[in-house]
């Protein structure tokens, strides 16, 4: 890889760092409340499914890792921290497995991504807090993941045909 | 949108339906814990009918539990309160009989499970 392809891969990558962040900056500013505590939408997450239909998978895992630590140091704290990097990661294995399968659309996909960052902060809820009763939240969760990914899906697709054109030429390899 | 998203999405609202109506709809209680004059006098698990009774220098309760849910079935208390307040299944709910100085409360197996995940959700 020359010099001018690494300088355009870490630029890029800082630029979708970027994006994920201000996405987490506009849900704490206008949190969209869908009545179950603890439950958002994720728009950073429009970034990194995007982002898998864009790019190698290693850059979106660190391109999620990185937003991950950065936003939970600017608006969240320790615990913040642990939930979403547990979900996250999950959702991010989900996700890539899902997409390298075939079977699925980005909607798809991005439901399974939706639902496995929820069951992954679950799970990691219920170690912290030592406690099972929190798995009645499970059904709730489900859905809630089911509804943000099909609608970051939907976002996800519209975002991908706006960009699709260029995928070759501009977003793959810098200067063809 | 392909048939095998319309097949995932089918099978999440499988899962959460069939998950709430197993487990989900359990927000309630595990145990009664009875307290006589401040002091405790058992504990006994919501999930397992019984009836228990309660004597006291005052009178008696007889306290069951059925079906997850926990009441006073007869008493021999002036006002009869204790039993007009019912059935109860939820933690941090009481039922109480002033006269032979009974609480009869349902909590979860954990104490302080509730403020917990309270305090995670701010």
């Amino acid at each position: 890889m020359g010099e001018a392809q690494m300088a355009h891969k870490v630029a890029r990558m800082g630029v979708f760092v970027a994006l994920c962040m201000i996405f987490s900056y506009i849900e704490v500013l206008i949190p969209f409340d869908f009545g179950i505590p603890g439950v958002k939408l994720g728009l950073a997450n429009l970034v990194i499914v995007v982002g898998l239909y864009l790019f190698p998978p290693a850059e979106v895992l660190l391109i999620s890792i990185l937003r991950i630590f950065l936003t939970s140091l600017l608006f969240g704290n320790g615990l913040s921290l642990l939930y979403s990097l547990s979900g996250g990661i999950l959702s991010f294995a989900v996700m890539l497995i899902l997409k390298k399968t075939g079977w699925f659309s980005i909607a798809g996909v991005s439901i399974a991504g939706g639902v496995s960052h929820n069951m992954g902060q679950l799970a990691v809820a219920a170690l912290i807090l030592r406690n099972l009763r929190i798995f009645s939240y499970l059904s709730a969760l489900l859905i809630a993941g089911l509804i943000t990914g099909g609608l970051i899906g939907v976002i996800s697709k519209a975002v991908l045909h706006a960009v699709g054109s260029r995928e070759n030429g501009g977003w793959e390899n810098g200067h063809q | 949108m392909k048939r095998t998203d319309i097949a995932l999405i089918v099978v999440i609202i499988i899962l959460a339906g069939a998950y709430y109506v197993f487990f989900g709809r359990h927000t309630t209680g595990d145990e009664v814990l009875i307290t006589l004059d401040g002091e405790e006098y058992g504990t006994y698990p919501l999930a397992e009918n019984q009836g228990i009774l309660v004597e006291s220098p005052d009178g008696y309760n007889l306290v069951c539990i059925l079906d997850g849910e926990v009441f006073v079935a007869d008493a021999d208390c002036r006002d009869k309160y204790c039993m007009r307040q019912g059935k109860t299944s939820e933690p941090q709910k009481c039922l109480i009989c002033l006269p032979h100085k009974l609480v009869v409360e349902v909590r979860s197996d954990r104490r302080g499970g509730e403020s917990d995940i309270d305090m995670v959700a701010q």
